[in-house]
């Protein structure tokens, strides 16, 4: 290992360094393509005709008036759909197009191609659908047949007769899992100080600033390319065979500009939809969301309804977490039985805790489809088990940090799945080292860094500081006996006399920099600093899913293992060519172990390039036991952990968060600056859902489905962040390196939460805070 | 759709007699964004960024005349001292792309009860001149928002221009909103203390169909403050408290996607109370 260490230290671009991303300037400079630009000559313009309704019949569909507007070339409906009618990720139950029922408002009913956007949408207006509205179930709890939120030690029935005479939303009832953890003696157990509380998470959006966007093209064998943004081009064609009734090698699915993600995209949007009308009309169709359509044409963070019981001794020390997480997932299935796997086996948080009582359920209503957003299942549980060790902490009279450190896990602790911690689990460090971190100066002259910001709302007054503490616990990776691989096609050839590198994966970039980390993992592998990454499409076998902060653990690991492949052939042939042998490859040489540089890579290529193409997975996992939550589900764990100080007018209700430090294990640091990118990020993602991200939705219709009302945070509102990165190896994975992009996002949220309750004194239970929940005592009188 | 590009006011005019559904466009930060939203689909725009006078600002009798389309950056950097309310509210408007191209005159124009510009204008008593093809008018703020969204203009009309006294004593604006830049408000509140006149201005907005004065506020505060005007001390507790309440008491506020109708009759006490401490701190410092 030492060996190969040195030969990556001097190859030039490198692991462990920050090379700038190809993409950056044109991204900087505003002439990067993003799916949304892509353009051919004489393409048409879908549109979608979306549901008004959360729940209603559709008795008929008259699409005669849009096809006599002119410069329409096709309206189609569910009719229309050449094989499945339905798809999902793990359960297809998502009608391509609405038929017999609508079951969320914004469910696609009809599409359109017309020769303009403004065309489309036009005919799109006028097609007349009739519906026979049913009212709609909008409250989870009511889905289940638990209509009151009971204690947490009496189980609600399922599927009771309340679930079944509220028609459900589905044939099969409205619980898509229920996934039960049961550790230790969970019923029976006492404990000297209980706390409880009941918690409720906002749906948060992943916003992402490029709207769900591609371009399909009829081929020439029947099939059709589709360029497109997305997540994961494999799952998508995998789905899209079915609905179009097309063999999956004559879908070709290319990679277009990705203006961000995070978890929007892993289930289908408009692929199947530009297809079939391209399909039918023989034309490239571009489909484009406006910024209001993309509210209603991805999933959402599913909601959560939380009550939890901790337990513990005098000492602060856990006995007991009896815990119900009852998450949203509105009317299709999507992410849901993943993002219920996640919020029940990480539900305690990373703490040792002896005895484990957990029931999560993830229900249909007819609120819109939720599903994969960074950190899912475990941002919510995060929220619930941080307020608990928080009022935990008050109760048996320690600091945050010491309640924490006190039952933090470490490697070897076992999980409340019976799953072993075996590599390296720092939690009391970064609370340690959290603590360590001096705090910022006392409250702001400046009025504009004040709670309400440019907005002049406070010169000091009702101003007050507060501090939180929070850590979290992340899978890292598919989970639960999933096949989870990647596939990397590596080549080496000479181009003008040079060795050069092409790197092709189907790995999907949004932004978190993978490109750049497999160009580094090839020039480290492969002693050469010219290296090509191919643009992401099917010719190159699944990369799988830009998700679960895996790409770079997964997809990195295949490259890696492409790379060594072409480095063996390569050493065959320089034991040809030298002499029997133990090389290397550094900067462009070849050097004997013994007799150092022997020749040139270049001279060891003249015979022609080489190229591997290999898949690679990550350690197995095993499923959970529906009963008791026992098995070895998950492949890696990441934690991080957040202190927040902020500022809160405390008559007005509004915040600032003055600044967040954070701490992460990261096992190895692959891209230094991408590894901050991650952490900042995140922490913004965690401060938006923190003070003010939330799709509203009122009887099952959103509210504020524009940037007019749905507020993620600016500059303004993010503050200046500390932050350590711990590179603790995880020996497990490909150069010990752990995923990066979802901690930060999970404890941002409590720790601000924590902070603001310090501040202000008021015990929130709900996340986004809004002034109203700050000031509740005032607004009564 | 019909695009006109005038050059001049007098064209400008011309082209809205002609065509009174023309949507007048001057910074389209509103505009635009309905026309995106599938809002509104008119069937002509006038354009009136080729307008130069629009773009003026003067200084007469002590008064200011701000020309329609002068954007919030300029008012910001240049009218601070005459119309230091105006001011304080055009730096939270939106971003700085959008205080570049914003405008008061769109503001007006769209006559929304968040509309920021406009709480100022209405505590400092301003006048709007609007023209036409055949007619000047000047309409007094106070007369000038007839319901949601909805001014006093004529078809055929355009806003030329905003008259202001130049501020005679402190002004202020508070807004409050969800995020702490480029946020609509929840509510907010503009009071301009006016030492000569002896008396007060306040304005209220988004707590109201209209942006609205709290005048019942203003008589008391006005009648408290009479005897105190020269020789300037600080303010007893119970006169700002009362005059919090009955800001608040002035406004009709909802509930909706924004905040609480509870919520914003509270921070609207709160911004009243907090303005005028901050108004006659001002003018005590400048008494002295
Ligand atoms: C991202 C964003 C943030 C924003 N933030 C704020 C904010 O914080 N506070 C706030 O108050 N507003 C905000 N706005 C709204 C908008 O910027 C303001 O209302 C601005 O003052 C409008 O000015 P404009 O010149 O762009 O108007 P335009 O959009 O050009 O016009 C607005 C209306 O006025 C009419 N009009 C314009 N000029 C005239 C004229 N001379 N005569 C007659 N009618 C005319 C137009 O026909 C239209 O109905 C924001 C908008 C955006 C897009």
């Amino acid at each position: 290992m030492t060996v190969s260490t040195e030969v990556r230290n001097r190859t030039a671009g490198g692991i462990g360094e920050s090379p700038v991303r190809p993409d950056g300037t044109f991204k900087v400079t505003g002439q990067f393509a993003y799916s949304s630009d892509l353009w051919m000559d004489g393409m048409l313009w879908g549109a979608t005709l979306r549901s008004p309704h959360p729940r209603a019949r559709i008795t008929s569909i008259d699409v005669g008036p849009a096809l006599k507007l002119a410069g329409v070339s096709a309206v189609l409906t569910h009719d229309d759909v050449p094989g499945e009618k339905v798809y999902g990720l793990e359960i297809a139950d998502q009608p391509v197009l609405a038929f017999d029922e609508v079951r969320y408002q914004g469910e696609p009913v009809v599409i359109v191609a017309a020769d303009h956007p403004e065309t489309a949408r036009r005919a799109a207006a006028l097609v007349v659908v009739d519906y026979e509205v049913v009212e709609p179930v909008t409250d989870p709890r009511e889905a289940v047949g638990h209509p009151d939120w009971k204690p947490v030690h009496d189980e609600p029935g399922e599927r009771t007769a309340m679930s079944r005479d509220r028609a459900p939303v589905h044939p099969h009832g409205n619980i898509v899992r229920h996934q039960r953890i049961r550790f230790g003696d969970p019923d029976a157990v006492t404990a000297d100080v209980v706390v409880q509380g009941d918690y409720e998470v906002g749906m948060q959006d992943q916003a992402f600033l490029g709207p769900e966007s591609g371009l399909a093209v009829p081929a020439d064998d029947g099939g059709v390319d589709l360029y497109v943004a997305t997540q994961w081009l494999h799952v998508d064609r995998r789905q899209m065979s079915g609905a179009l009734a097309l063999p999956e090698e004559k879908i070709r699915l290319t990679l277009a500009g990705v203006g961000g993600a995070f978890g929007a995209r892993e289930d289908l949007s408009m692929q199947v939809h530009a297809c079939m009308l391209a399909l039918r009309t023989g034309r490239p169709v571009k489909m484009v969301y406006s910024r209001e359509e993309s509210f209603f044409g991805h999933v959402h963070r599913h909601p959560a309804l939380m009550r939890y019981e901790h337990g513990a001794d005098r000492d602060g020390r856990l006995v007991y977490v009896r815990a119900h997480i009852l998450l949203d997932g509105g009317a299709y299935t999507s992410s849901t039985p993943a993002v219920v796997g996640n919020a029940s086996t990480l539900g305690v948080g990373p703490y040792d805790v002896p005895n484990v009582g957990m029931d999560c359920w993830g229900v249909y209503t007819n609120n819109p489809p939720c599903g994969a957003m960074r950190g899912f299942g475990a941002v919510q549980a995060a929220f619930g088990y941080e307020s608990q060790m928080d009022k935990l902490a008050a109760a048996v009279g320690l600091s945050p940090v010491e309640i924490r450190t006190l039952n933090a896990v470490s490697e070897g602790s076992i999980l409340p799945t019976g799953q072993r911690i075996d590599s390296p689990a720092p939690v009391a460090e970064l609370m340690h080292r959290l603590d360590a971190m001096p705090l910022p100066g006392s409250v702001d002259q400046d009025i504009r860094l004040l709670p309400g910001g440019v907005s002049n709302t406070t010169h000091g007054e009702g101003v007050r500081r507060g501090v939180g503490y929070a850590v979290g616990i992340k899978n890292v990776g598919f989970s639960e006996g999933f096949d989870d691989y990647s596939t990397a096609r590596v080549r080496i050839e000479l181009v003008g006399d040079e060795p050069s590198v092409l790197v092709h994966t189907a790995a999907v970039e949004v932004g978190q920099g993978l490109v750049t980390v497999q160009a580094q993992i090839a020039r480290s592998e492969l002693g050469v600093e010219r290296v090509t990454v191919a643009a992401a499409d099917t010719q190159v076998g699944s990369g799988g899913s830009t998700s679960a902060s895996r790409q770079t653990y997964v997809t990195g690991g295949a490259v890696r293992a492409g790379c060594a492949a072409v480095r063996s052939s390569l050493f065959e042939r320089a034991a040809a060519r030298y002499g029997p042998g133990e090389f290397r490859l550094v900067a462009g040489k070849v050097e004997s172990l013994v007799d150092g540089v022997v020749g040139d890579i270049a001279s060891l290529l003249l015979d022609g390039p080489v190229e591997h193409t290999v898949q690679w997975r990550h350690r197995p996992t095993q499923p959970l036991d529906e009963a008791t939550g026992r098995g070895n589900a998950h492949v890696q764990w990441a934690f991080c952990a957040h202190r927040a100080v902020v500022d809160v007018d405390v008559e007005l209700g509004l915040i600032r968060v003055v600044e967040l430090a954070c701490v992460q294990d990261v096992g190895k640091a692959m891209n230094p600056d991408a590894v901050l990118g991650q952490i900042h990020g995140g922490s913004a993602q965690g401060l938006g859902l923190a003070v003010m991200e939330e799709v509203q939705v009122v009887d099952g219709k959103l509210r504020n489905p524009s940037f007019t009302d749905y507020l993620m945070p600016t500059i303004m509102d993010m503050p200046p962040m500390r932050v350590e990165v711990l590179e603790l190896a995880d020996p497990h994975s490909p150069y010990g390196l752990r995923g990066v992009g979802e901690p930060p996002t999970i404890s941002s949220t409590p720790a601000i939460v924590a902070a603001v309750r310090a501040a202000s004194g008021v015990d929130l239970k709900r996340v986004p805070i809004r002034p109203e929940h700050l000031v509740a005592a005032a607004l009564c009188h | 759709m019909e695009f006109f590009r005038p050059t001049s006011l007098a064209e400008a005019c011309q082209l809205k007699s002609e065509h009174p559904d023309a949507v007048p466009l001057c910074g389209g930060t509103d505009v635009m964004v309905d026309i995106n939203f599938d809002r509104r689909r008119p069937d002509a725009l006038l354009d009136l960024t080729g307008v130069r006078e629009l773009y003026e600002w003067s200084r007469y009798d002590s008064h200011v005349r701000v020309g329609a389309a002068v954007p919030y950056t300029t008012i910001i950097k240049e009218l601070s001292a005459d119309a230091p309310g105006l001011a304080i509210a055009s730096r939270t408007v939106g971003s700085p792309q959008i205080r570049n191209r914003g405008s008061v005159g769109g503001n007006l124009g769209s006559a929304s009860p968040a509309g920021d510009a406009l709480p100022p204008l209405l505590a400092v008593d301003a006048v709007v001149e609007t023209v036409s093809a055949t007619n000047r008018r000047r309409i007094p703020i106070h007369e000038f928002f007839l319901g949601p969204k909805r001014n006093a203009l004529q078809p055929d009309e355009l806003i030329a221009a905003v008259h202001a006294p130049v501020a005679g004593g402190p002004q202020q604006f508070a807004k409050v909103g969800t995020r702490n830049a480029m946020v609509i408000a929840v509510c907010s509140f503009s009071l301009a203390l006016h030492p000569d006149t002896g008396r007060v201005g306040t304005g209220i907005g988004s707590a109201a169909p209209t942006p609205l004065a709290a005048t019942q506020a203003e008589d008391f505060l006005s009648a408290e403050l009479a005897d105190r005007w020269t020789g300037p001390a600080e303010l007893p507790d119970d006169v700002v408290r009362r005059f919090g309440e009955l800001v608040a008491g002035a406004a009709s506020p909802i509930d909706d996607v924004r905040g609480t109708a509870d919520y914003r009759r509270h921070a609207l006490a709160i911004l009243a109370r907090r303005t005028l401490t901050w108004t006659w701190a001002e003018h005590i410092r400048r008494a002295q």
